[in-house]
């Protein structure tokens, strides 16, 4: 379980988050909504230590990391992986190296052994054969998938997902989110993905949660969430609804 | 006439930009520590160290090689002009060794290497920090400054005194070919002056110099990068910074152990 208590955060005189109380329940594939530039990359960031709050406290299960230097945050972060909204892909490396990272660094493979489950993960996010290209090579959704691929290999506790399906064409979209349903089935790991694709999330995700104004204006399961008549929330999926039909 | 009201909120800028300036320089400090203390521990990475030293002392040898030669002919050329006023061109050879291995080697030769390397070091980092790659090493539990930053500061100390060594020696012999070959020194005084002239005491001096030049461009180069501000304009600005600083601290220390030193 990740819980956030009262977090608040700013960057200079801009206060992104406000407060965020969010429990994330484990095993389970919750998605953050809300519109662009609300802070959803920021508290992503905050559950995996990258970013520390002004105010209050992050636990990931009886942990707070907001208080953890160095050494002891790597070890809570050994059970994370975490897929970047720009990908962030080590440019200094070809694609195959890229995936091969984590399992490299973190010696969850044999050397022999790496080919191996890196071609096929490769396989599973549609890039046979993209190997031996550079980042620099890729167009932005390849690059995504390629981070996708990169944080899935490691086989981690917590994956967190920041939009993992924009700029995909629909097709696209649908093979990643199925990739995500199927392996989070399969092993069970905590997910916490941000996203815009409505409605599809809906029919992914076990909980939903909105963001907005720096606090975390709704949460429920799926199903529910849909019904809630909040106008904030109403307003938020239908605009988007309404933008995947234009598209 | 002041009024006191302006006077104090003058002395009180004074004081806050004085406190951000220090504070700055103990966070540059802090950073040096930092990542020196993690030199030590492990995993170590010899294959970074090799892709630095490549990078850093390799790729650097053609610009090392072409600036040395031609300050060794321009100091032949000024030093022959000088010395033949009192009739001793015989000592070129001893004037052109004693100031490249000095002076002009180690502050030329880091100098080079902050144009050509340290402000790549500054944009590698810097890209780095823009596109998240590194935020996406911490989140592997991989610390970025013994990945990134370390490394390039080991590369920097041994290869800056190479470079070194590569710039007095072509150097001297750029004198060489201007003194002896063009002006007609007699090549054996060239060489016999250099030898009694270089004392053990003059190479070490320049050694010292390289050395701590090597830290000043691997040090200010990846901590500008490192705290590059998220933006394009922010790259640009830290890699012009780096360059300046790197610069302007590699002669202001040059002129503090000559002082020391001599
Ligand atoms: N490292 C940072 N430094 C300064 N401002 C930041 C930083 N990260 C995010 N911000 C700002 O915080 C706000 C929220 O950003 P973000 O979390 O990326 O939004 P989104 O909900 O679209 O993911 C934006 O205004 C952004 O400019
Ligand atoms: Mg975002």
């Amino acid at each position: 379980m990740i819980t956030l208590k009262g977090v608040e955060k700013s960057f200079g005189k801009q206060q992104v988050l406000q407060g965020v109380d969010l429990k994330i329940p484990t095993g389970k594939l919750t998605t953050i909504i809300g519109p662009s530039g609300e802070g959803k990359s920021v508290l992503l960031k905050h559950m995996i230590g990258l970013l520390k709050p002004d105010r209050g406290e992050v636990w990931v299960d009886d942990i707070d990391i907001s208080q953890l230097k160095d050494r002891a945050l790597n070890d809570v972060r050994k059970r994370f992986a975490m897929l970047f909204q720009s990908a962030a892909l080590f440019d200094s490396m070809n694609v195959f190296d890229n995936v091969a990272f984590p399992l490299r660094e973190k010696g969850l493979a044999l050397e022999s052994d790496i080919p191996r489950v890196v071609e096929g993960m490769l396989e599973r996010v549609g890039l046979v054969g993209a190997g031996h290209k550079n980042p620099s090579e890729l167009s932005g959704g390849m690059k995504k998938r390629v981070g996708l691929a990169r944080a899935l290999v490691m086989g981690p506790e917590i994956i967190l997902f920041d939009e993992p399906t924009t700029g995909l064409d629909p097709l696209m979209a649908k093979t990643i989110h199925d990739l995500i349903r199927s392996m989070h089935r399969v092993f069970g790991f905590t997910a916490v993905m941000v996203s815009h694709q409505i409605p599809e999330i809906f029919g992914i995700s076990d909980w939903v949660a909105m963001l907005k104004h720096g606090k975390i204006i709704a949460m429920a399961p799926s199903k529910e969430f849909q019904k809630i008549e909040d106008p904030a929330v109403r307003e938020f999926i239908s605009v988007n609804e309404e933008n995947i039909v234009q598209v | 006439m002041f009024s006191s009201v302006n006077s104090m909120e003058w002395i009180i800028g004074v004081g806050e930009r004085t406190l951000v300036r220090v504070q700055g320089m103990g966070h540059m400090f802090l950073f040096l520590l930092r990542a020196i203390a993690w030199v030590f521990r492990p995993p170590f990475r010899f294959d970074q160290i090799l892709k630095q030293l490549h990078f850093i002392g390799f790729k650097s040898t053609f610009v090392v090689v072409l600036t040395a030669i031609f300050t060794g002919m321009v100091l032949a050329l000024q030093g022959y002009y000088s010395l033949q006023k009192f009739g001793s061109e015989g000592l070129l050879g001893s004037a052109v060794a004693l100031s490249m291995i000095r002076e002009l080697g180690p502050v030329l030769a880091a100098l080079m290497v902050t144009a050509r390397a340290g402000s790549a070091m500054t944009a590698e980092i810097g890209i780095m920090r823009i596109t998240e790659q590194i935020d996406a090493l911490e989140t592997m539990a991989i610390n970025s400054l013994q990945y990134l930053i370390s490394p390039k500061i080991i590369g920097a100390l041994v290869a800056v005194p190479l470079l070194v060594a590569i710039f007095d020696v072509v150097g001297i012999y750029g004198g060489y070919l201007v003194g002896v070959k063009l002006l007609g020194v007699s090549g054996g005084s060239y060489w016999s002056s250099i030898e009694s002239a270089v004392e053990w005491r003059d190479v070490y001096g320049g050694i010292l110099k390289s050395v701590s030049f090597g830290l000043i461009i691997s040090w200010v180069c990846c901590y500008k990068g490192y705290y590059t501000k998220m933006s394009s304009e922010g790259l640009g600005k830290a890699t012009t910074e780096a360059v300046v600083l790197s610069s302007v601290l590699i002669l202001v220390w040059d002129y503090f152990l000559t002082s020391v030193l001599l």
